[in-house]
């Protein structure tokens, strides 16, 4: 694993319940090294990720965005992952044509048992929006914000 | 536009004589020059009020939706493709639907007409097969009038329209029309996919910097029909309510995206913009992705599943690793 460098991303990391979320347990009960610069949200399946979410993270100051299910056919509730691959694909072209990095959203497949897959992938991701430094479109300016404290 | 007119009004009148429909939903001449307006016409007297112009740039599948009981509705090709997939959305029901249809020649933009003429106030418009005749008066108060070409005033949408006859038609106005308008769509989708990132941010920061969040795209548009709109949402909120360049991106990322694989690209969003605003930049170049992705035209039959609607098996996955 390379040496974090100076600028430490904030990656928001969207986790199927049934397959990548537990890649990642495995992952710690294998003890496999890997860095710790997303947070990792989980969610019941991928067919419930939203743009929503996505524009919402980057919004806050996400720097990158990684999005990680079920393999095609494995899908916990049957066809989730097929719809979302779907608009993902959609939204991720939507995303690259008004000025997004190509690096800054990533999208992939992991099984619960692919804990090795989870670090490599892991690695890629941090690795590559590291490079792109921090992103500054979509970002709201909070400190605007007259309720910022209050709530 | 005389002979359509004369053809929408006969075909109203019938209707309602012989009580096929409640009502009819059509145009009128609007309150100022170069508009025209959504009307209901529930009796053959009002039937005669109906007109069609080049200036039906709305959309009137927006009124229809939903709608209880009988109607006929007068849709060129874009609007009958809207209605077909609010059929298949279940927001209408086809036994209670008579679609007046009417080949389209495609709309014009009163902004373009406006600038043109900017001497001019203008009072009334003529139209002949090829161009129109913009009447008015000038800055010193005397009579003036212009003629201006078709080609050189046409909304952005209707120079690449894919289907100006109407789908689904119970009857038809006037002959078929050349189906397509000749421009070509795929072309001019995507006029920032030749930039870096970094130019592409730009245009899409200048494109909608003068948004004002009236919602009146979202409004006109016959796609928007949730009860609460996303930008509504407050527990949680997705999309803020502020002015934030941020804010407003977001609003218009969403609102396109939710029209992805839906949108006929009938362009009432632009022409009811009180700013102007492009928003088909996004969702033509949504539109042209899923014609690339799935081979799919929004609306050519009310029985079709709607693209984000479906999926296969071996979809492509470009991002997916």
């Amino acid at each position: 694993m390379q040496p974090l460098e100076a600028f430490e991303p904030r990656i928001v990391a969207f986790f199927c319940h049934w397959c990548t979320y537990g890649a990642a347990d495995l992952a710690g009960v294998n003890r496999l090294e890997y860095p710790a610069s997303f947070r990792a949200v989980r969610i019941p399946c991928t067919g419930r990720m939203s743009p929503k979410f996505i524009l919402h993270a980057f919004r806050q100051g996400a720097d990158g965005i990684w999005i990680s299910g079920c393999h095609p056919g494995d899908c916990h509730y049957g066809t989730g992952n097929y719809h979302s691959r779907r608009r993902m694909e959609l939204f991720n072209n939507l995303m690259q044509y008004i000025g997004f990095e190509e690096d800054r959203l990533h999208f992939s497949w992991i099984s619960s048992a692919e804990a090795e897959k989870f670090q490599q992938k892991a690695i890629e991701v941090v690795q590559t929006v590291q490079a792109l430094g921090p992103n500054t479109h979509l970002v709201k300016d909070i400190t605007l914000d007259p309720m910022r404290g209050v709530i | 536009m005389q002979e359509r007119t004369q053809n929408i009004r006969a075909a109203a009148r019938r209707l309602l004589e012989e009580k096929k429909v409640d009502c009819v939903i059509g145009y009128i001449e609007g309150t100022i020059p170069l508009r025209a307006q959504p009307f209901v016409a529930y009796t053959p007297e009002e039937a005669d009020k109906l007109i069609w112009s080049s200036f039906c740039g709305g959309n009137l599948a927006t009124i229809t939706s939903a709608r209880k009981g009988t109607m006929a509705v007068v849709a060129q090709g874009c609007v009958s493709r809207n209605l077909a997939g609010l059929i298949h959305e279940n927001r209408l029901e086809r036994k209670n639907l008579h679609v007046i249809g009417v080949p389209c020649i495609g709309m014009l933009d009163f902004r373009k007409i406006e600038a043109r003429v900017p001497y001019m106030n203008v009072v009334s418009v003529t139209e002949e097969e090829n161009s129109i005749t913009v009447h008015g008066y000038d800055t010193e108060g005397n009579e003036a009038s212009e003629t201006i070409l078709r080609r050189e005033v046409k909304r952005d949408n209707c120079y690449t329209c894919l289907h100006r006859n109407p789908v689904n038609a119970n009857e038809t106005v006037a002959a078929p029309v050349d189906e397509t308008a000749g421009g070509n769509i795929d072309y001019i989708a995507t006029p920032w996919i030749k930039l870096d990132a970094d130019g592409r941010k730009q245009e899409f920061a200048k494109n909608f910097a003068s948004c004002i969040r009236c919602y009146a795209c979202r409004d006109a548009c016959p796609l928007c029909y949730c009860t609460t709109c996303f930008v509504d949402e407050n527990m949680p909120q997705w999309c803020g309510k502020t002015q934030d360049p941020a804010d407003v991106q977001t609003f218009h990322i969403l609102r396109a995206f939710h029209c992805a694989g839906r949108c006929t690209d009938c362009g009432a969003c632009e022409t009811a913009c009180p700013q102007g605003i492009k928003m088909r930049r996004l969702t033509s170049m949504l539109e042209k992705d899923v014609r690339r992705l799935w081979e799919y035209e929004p609306g050519m039959s009310d029985e079709a599943e709607p693209p984000l609607a479906t999926f296969t098996q071996n979809d492509p996955q470009e991002h997916f690793k």
